[in-house]
């Protein structure tokens, strides 16, 4: 990857030559729940680029907002939740300029955005059992998934329904095609979803967490499955997860949101092995790995995650924060900026975020340098 | 048992003398297919067939395999959600009487049911969407004789704040958590009523890594505090390692090997223990490589091929296996296998922190 300016979304490749627009490019994306008792600013200025070809992964705590930034991006937010900023783009490469189209501004119930949903754009959903209808078969939602964007007849739809189940997977698929979701079971259940999201050829897949009811075996086979599908039609993937193993296997890049913000963004090996900030360095530290020691009690995040309707001012991270700078980090809240090559981070321990929001030095001296560079749990020896 | 159940006279995994809370013997799910307008039945999926475990007292015994091997149908059976089609549970209660859960009437399954709990795979659909929190949590207190509404509020707060939830969130519903605030959830109502046995199926493996951690050290935590017996369905193996004192793998309805956890992450005796192992993702870019995933399908559970129904995956099999099922048997002291080649095999596995 190479520098990228997320103002404008222009990127450099690091070939030097053609300089690619991004697939998409979510920008400053707020998207709030209005309910009686609160506000839940589920996602809160989230800012990312999608490239064709690529995987973008994206990690963070449960509840950060991964799930509804997906949500956001298909425009099938649940009530009483609304996109209340910021901008989607989708680019589509018809004809030689690009066709870039708003997708915070379309219709969610619109004709267009039922075209894009399913069609341009393939979600496989967090949660496989409320996805499938259980009063039609599997084979029949797929047919309808296929149809609803091909023009196709209902026998060779159902020919195409049962060869993507047996791309992915799905053992006896002439059979299993007749089935419904409630006589799967869970891992087939998730590639039965997948199927479905790639009826209709998306240029981006979505994958919200679409291995993590699997196991590694049969995650194995279906993280082999995107790539392979990747590298054939060039997809863009968006892989949220919370399986950092998955993420260092499959991700290009990868953002970290902590309470609906973006807080660290880069290339993948920077994330692992030159992490920034300080809750990435945490969730790094806090993975219990095949070749460490068993039963000891695993180093977590101090504290919780806050109220979402209080969300803290400053800083999102900083009530949980080992590094927290009191009298900056709880009042100015830092923006995400370059503070490496390719990798942003929104922390002030770094000079370059302390700069862009014109924030008082910290008071001991001009700012610590970032604390040690914890060992991490990559680097362990 | 022509398939070599082949376990030892007493019928135990475990070292004589152990303090078994569970014996599972001979446990079979058989699900009739049905076909035609007279809904024949035509056939049978056999979701779990003849498995055998014990579970010590305050021990964790994980249960591995992949996707549609029984796992959750065996958790299921053990805990009589499903009825078993066959075999024994034996069920050491807290009053020290041994109870076979597999038949064991209505009435006297309720008055068990508080030592036996589970926790859900999906958070999802796990939880009634239409009770708030304090009702999902205090219902099973109030099954149980806990009238008093002040009391249960108490119990659910104080349950609340043990899995790190807020306890002013009580009063909302489930759809306004994320996963791993609706796991919390489960794991606060599974233990509601103190049991002695907790099933959890797949418990945090919708969880992001930092909540994941804390699960894990709650789980750690509350069993040493409270004495609990964990039998720990889960598909990620480094959290397998990091909680189990017992690692059971099971393929297709059956088990296949059974070991100490060090000693199967060492040096795995089945070859499916082996694929396992070597498909875990590990934390770092650097060492990514091309999978080589198992080939083949999951056996069908409705027609399963013949001899080891692994043999048509397995990288080493040789002729028997695709003639003869191999016996379930111990290899090395406290290390069970069914492999006609367990014997002979050098499986890589992988090395251990404590001896790296
Ligand atoms: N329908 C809804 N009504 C109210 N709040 C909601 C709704 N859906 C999500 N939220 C809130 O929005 C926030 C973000 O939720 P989201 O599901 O995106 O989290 P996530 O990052 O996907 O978490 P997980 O890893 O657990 O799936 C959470 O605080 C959640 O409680
Ligand atoms: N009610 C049912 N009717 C028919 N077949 C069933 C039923 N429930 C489960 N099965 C079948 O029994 C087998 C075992 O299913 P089970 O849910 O126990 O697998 P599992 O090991 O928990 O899988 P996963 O890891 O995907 O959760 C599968 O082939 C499944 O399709
Ligand atoms: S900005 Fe402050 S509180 Fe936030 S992560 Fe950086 S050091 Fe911690
Ligand atoms: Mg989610
Ligand atoms: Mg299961």
């Amino acid at each position: 990857m190479g520098d990228r300016v997320m103002g404008d979304g222009v990127i450099g490749d690091e070939g030097g030559g053609a300089v690619r627009a991004p697939l998409l490019s979510v920008r400053d994306l707020k998207t709030y729940f209005f309910q009686d008792d609160g506000m839940v600013k589920a996602v809160d200025g989230a800012s990312f680029d999608v490239f064709a070809g690529k995987t973008l992964g994206i990690v963070g705590e449960s509840g950060c907002g991964k799930s509804v930034t997906a949500r956001s991006i298909m425009r099938i937010v649940d009530r009483p939740g609304r996109i209340v900023g910021g901008r989607i783009l989708l680019r589509s490469a018809k004809g030689t300029g690009s066709n870039e189209i708003d997708l915070a501004q379309l219709n969610a119930d619109g004709a267009q955005m039922r075209a894009i949903n399913g069609g341009e754009i393939g979600l496989i959903f967090q949660e496989p059992m409320t996805s499938f209808s259980p009063v039609h078969t599997v084979g029949n939602q797929i047919v309808e998934a296929i149809r609803l964007h091909r023009a196709m007849g209902k026998q060779a739809a159902r020919d195409r329904a049962i060869e993507l189940l047996r791309l992915v997977g799905v053992p006896r698929p002439e059979g299993r095609v007749d089935e419904y979701a409630h006589q799967l079971s869970g891992g087939l259940r998730q590639r039965a979803m997948i199927a479905m999201a790639l009826a209709a050829d998306p240029k981006l897949l979505i994958a919200d967490e679409p291995t993590t009811a699997l196991d590694v075996t049969t995650q194995s086979q279906i993280l082999n499955l995107l790539v392979d599908l990747q590298e054939r039609n060039g997809m863009a993937i968006v892989l949220i997860t919370h399986d950092l193993g998955v993420i260092a296997e499959m991700a290009d890049d990868v953002v970290v949101m902590y309470l609906g913000r973006v807080v660290e963004e880069g290339p993948v090996d920077d994330i692992f092995h030159a992490p920034k900030h300080p809750y990435t360095r945490a969730l790094l530290r806090s993975i219990p790995s095949v070749d460490s020691p068993p039963r000891r009690k695993l180093p977590t995040i101090s504290g919780s995650i806050p109220h979402p309707y209080n969300r803290p001012p400053g800083c999102p991270f900083h009530t949980r924060c080992p590094d927290v700078m009191p009298g900056l980090c709880n009042v100015v809240e830092p923006p995400l900026v370059p503070v490496a090559l390719g990798q942003m981070a929104a922390c002030f321990l770094y000079p370059e975020v302390r700069a862009a929001t014109a924030a008082p030095e910290p008071a001991a001296g001009g700012g610590r340098t970032p604390a040690p560079l914890l060992p991490t749990a990559v680097g362990r020896r | 048992m022509g398939q070599g159940n082949g376990r030892r006279g007493n019928g135990s995994t475990a070292p004589a003398g152990d303090d078994l809370l569970l014996e599972v013997s001979g446990l079979k799910k058989f699900y009739p297919i049905r076909r035609g307008f007279l809904r024949k039945v035509v056939g049978h999926v056999r979701a779990v067939d003849d498995v055998s475990f014990d579970i010590r007292r305050g021990e964790t015994l994980a249960l591995v395999g992949e996707s549609g091997c029984g796992k959750t149908t065996t958790s299921r059976c053990i805990l009589r959600a499903i009825s078993p089609t066959a075999g024994k549970i034996l069920f050491k209660t807290d009053g020290g009487r041994v109870v076979d859960v597999a038949t064991l009437p209505r009435e006297r399954l309720r008055a068990l049911r508080p030592q036996m709990q589970m926790i859900f795979q999906d958070p999802y659909s796990s939880l009634n969407p239409r009770m708030t929190i304090l009702n999902i949590v205090g219902e099973p207190l109030l099954v149980n004789g806990v009238k008093n509404r002040q009391e249960r509020i108490d119990r659910v707060e104080e349950l609340l704040r043990l899995v790190g939830l807020r306890p002013e969130f009580m009063r909302r519903y489930p759809h306004a958590f994320s996963g791993g605030q609706r796991q919390r959830i489960g794991i606060a109502r599974a233990l509601a009523l103190n049991p002695s046995l907790v099933v959890a199926d797949e418990p945090v493996s919708a969880l992001d890594v930092s909540v994941q951690a804390q699960i894990l050290n709650l789980l750690l935590d509350l069993q040493e505090r409270l004495g609990l017996t964990y039998l720990f369905v889960a598909h990620d193996l480094s959290v397998v390692k990091h909680l189990s004192d017992r690692v059971a793998v099971m393929y297709v309805g059956k088990i296949v090997e059974l070991a100490e956890r060090d000693q199967l992450f060492a040096a795995p005796k089945h070859p499916y223990t082996a694929a396992l192992l070597s498909a875990v993702p590990k934390p770092d870019p650097r060492a990514r490589s091309r999978r080589q995933p198992l080939r083949g399908e999951v056996a069908n559970p409705a027609a399963p091929p013949s001899g080891c129904y692994f043999h048509p995956r397995c990288p080493y099999a040789i002729d028997i296996c695709a003639t003869d099922a191999p016996a379930f048997e111990e290899i090395v002291p406290g290390q069970w296998a069914a492999c006609h080649r367990a014997r002979e095999l050098r499986l890589p596995g992988i090395a251990l922190a404590s001896s790296a």
